[in-house]
């Protein structure tokens, strides 16, 4: 329960500024911002946006925690600012700051190409043998709850990046793939409709794939979707070195209901 | 479709710089850049222990290698029986306790045996960090318990 | 995209399944070591003058007459290594270096560790059979 607030009450807001072409280094810029209950992050930064500093600069769409734009560093940890109320993460002060490991934009907007690049690499779509059935597809598969349950929770990923900004090894590696694409390779590797885990296999188990995740967890913790990103990663590892050893299930695709299934 | 007529306009605004601030957080992100799982923890100090570790193994190797030399430098009253070795070997010893059975955690783990089955997540989310918590608590028991059996050697309590 | 760099048959999977192996392997052999060394008042494991120290001049060279402690230090020391320079390894490889640099790296790793293994090895079996050698405790000499 958040506590009463005193009418008149205000927080300030240190926003990590920065104006390329303008500003050599990013730096902090504090506004006061009037205190309601039940406010969040993004309902401060409308507010400094609308009354004090037009030129605040961040991401935001749907302002429901369903978008994945608005993640942000706030108060040393990312969070959505959309899903963050004020009251449970600061009192008197509140630090913003870009989403970290990825490049800067302007001031709260980080470039996330990396992330949208990393997860194109892993090939997040259904792969089947036969292309022309995807194409012109006649048929639905059939997938049971319990099938459906061994992928669904990774597939609640928003891309919001929070993920990505907490893992200590994209910290010092540029090239590693991060939570994010790998929970999306499990995702689909998991999925009974794909049959593309083979290939998918020689992203993941690359040099700078799975194997350099260390299970510190902070993906998971800061997740605002549940997606457990560091979950999926070691059972990843698992179903890798299963494979290697041989102990691997040979997984088929499911079959396709209807008259005209030959499979 | 209608042509833009503002496509040509004189006196539009410059294109927005194209510059980006790297913002990686470095070594600094290993140890947490100030957040607080303790998981994110332990896995530091499991590197800094590993660290350790292999440093002391390639000495560990040239000094004992002198046996074939009927060289004993760890013998009492030898070279190595001095107060800050001796701290030295126990601090050796305590990584050993660390690391090693926080890595038996981290096997369990990391082949995808401790971390629970995938779910539809409700919340408030219960992650593969609660679930594996307890073997962390326990193994970090047992290994205090492996430091206080040597601990009470080093310090002479048994012979 | 980048260039993935993955080997076909094994690569990375298999260097880490084997770090895995290597790491359960060592927590046992190691915390045998671990026992012997600095557990040996309690436990007197290996230790074949208990008025001595575990590691005394004696104990050590009654541990290297025996043919199957000097092969378990040499297991002790492959796996021993292997685990730690992969470990070490790991940990350089997420420094973002040139691919060229890792790729060195690796190899580097592996030229250091097969001749600490192969220096350790013949160690271990020179004091072995100098030790296997003798009726009684040989001069010593212990730089203090």
């Amino acid at each position: 329960m958040t506590p009463a607030i005193a009418p008149g009450a205000e927080i300030t807001f240190h926003v990590r500024r920065y104006t390329p072409g303008k500003d050599a280094r990013p730096s902090i810029t504090a506004y006061r911002v009037p205190l309601k209950s039940g406010m969040t992050v993004l309902d401060g930064l409308y507010y400094i946006k609308e009354n004090l500093d037009q030129s605040l600069t961040w991401r935001s769409s749907c302002r429901m925690g369903v978008c994945g734009a608005c993640g942000m560093l706030v108060n040393g940890s990312p969070r959505l600012a959309c899903n963050t109320q004020i009251l449970e993460v600061a009192r008197g002060q509140i630090t913003l700051g870009p989403l970290p490991n990825f490049d800067i934009i302007r001031d709260l907007v980080p470039d996330l190409t990396s992330m949208i690049e990393k997860h194109q690499e892993i090939m997040p779509f259904i792969q089947r043998e036969d292309q022309a059935e995807i194409d012109n597809p006649d048929g639905e598969y059939y997938q049971s709850p319990g099938d459906l349950e061994r992928y669904l929770q990774f597939s609640f990923c928003i891309k919001c990046g929070c993920c990505m900004a907490a893992c200590p090894t994209l910290a010092t590696d540029i090239r590693y793939l991060g939570p994010m694409p790998l929970a999306q390779a499990l995702r689909y590797n998991n999925d009974s409709r794909d049959g593309g885990a083979a290939l998918r296999t020689s992203v993941a188990a690359s040099r700078h794939g799975v194997f350099r995740c260390h299970f510190a967890g902070e993906c998971s913790r800061v997740c605002p979707k549940g997606v457990d990103p560091a979950k999926a990663i070691q059972l990843l590892k698992g179903q890798l070195v299963a494979g290697y050893l041989g102990l691997g299930r040979r997984k088929r695709p499911c079959t396709k209901l209807g008259p005209a299934s030959r499979r | 479709m209608a042509t833009s007529q503002s496509q040509s306009r004189a006196g539009s605004p410059a294109p927005a710089s194209t510059e980006r601030y790297p913002n990686r957080l470095g070594i600094w992100g290993w140890l947490g850049g100030g957040r607080w799982g303790i998981e994110r923890y332990a896995y530091a100090l499991h590197r800094l222990t590993g660290l350790g570790l292999v440093v002391y193994l390639v000495l560990h190797i040239f000094v004992t290698a002198l046996r074939a030399w009927h060289v004993y430098l760890w013998a009492a009253g030898g070279f190595f029986d001095r107060p800050a070795f001796r701290v030295g070997e126990f601090l050796v010893f305590a990584a050993f306790a660390y690391h090693g059975f926080n890595g038996i955690r981290l096997v369990l783990v990391e082949l995808g045996l401790a971390v629970g089955k995938p779910f539809e997540p409700v919340y408030p989310y219960k992650t593969s960090l609660r679930v594996q918590r307890p073997l962390l608590l326990v193994m970090m028991a047992v290994a205090l318990l492996f430091l206080l059996a040597g601990g009470a050697e080093f310090l002479g309590f048994v012979k | 995209m980048q260039m993935r760099d993955t080997k076909p048959g094994g690569g990375e999977t298999g260097y880490w399944t084997w770090h895995m192996v290597a790491g359960v392997v060592m927590v046992a052999l190691l915390g045998l070591h671990m026992t012997t060394m600095h557990l040996g008042g309690q436990t007197g494991l290996f230790v074949a003058h208990p008025a001595e120290q575990a590691v005394s001049p004696a104990n050590s060279q009654a541990r290297d007459a025996s043919l199957a402690l000097t092969v378990g230090y040499v297991l002790l020391l492959g796996f021993g290594l292997y685990h730690g320079l992969f470990g070490l390894r790991t940990m350089l490889l997420e420094l973002t270096l040139r691919p060229a640099a890792e790729q060195a790296l690796t190899v580097a790793l592996i030229v250091v560790g097969l001749a600490l293994l192969g220096f350790g090895s013949w160690a271990a079996f020179a004091a072995h059979k100098a030790a296997s050698g003798l009726a009684a405790p040989a001069a010593v000499y212990v730089g203090g």
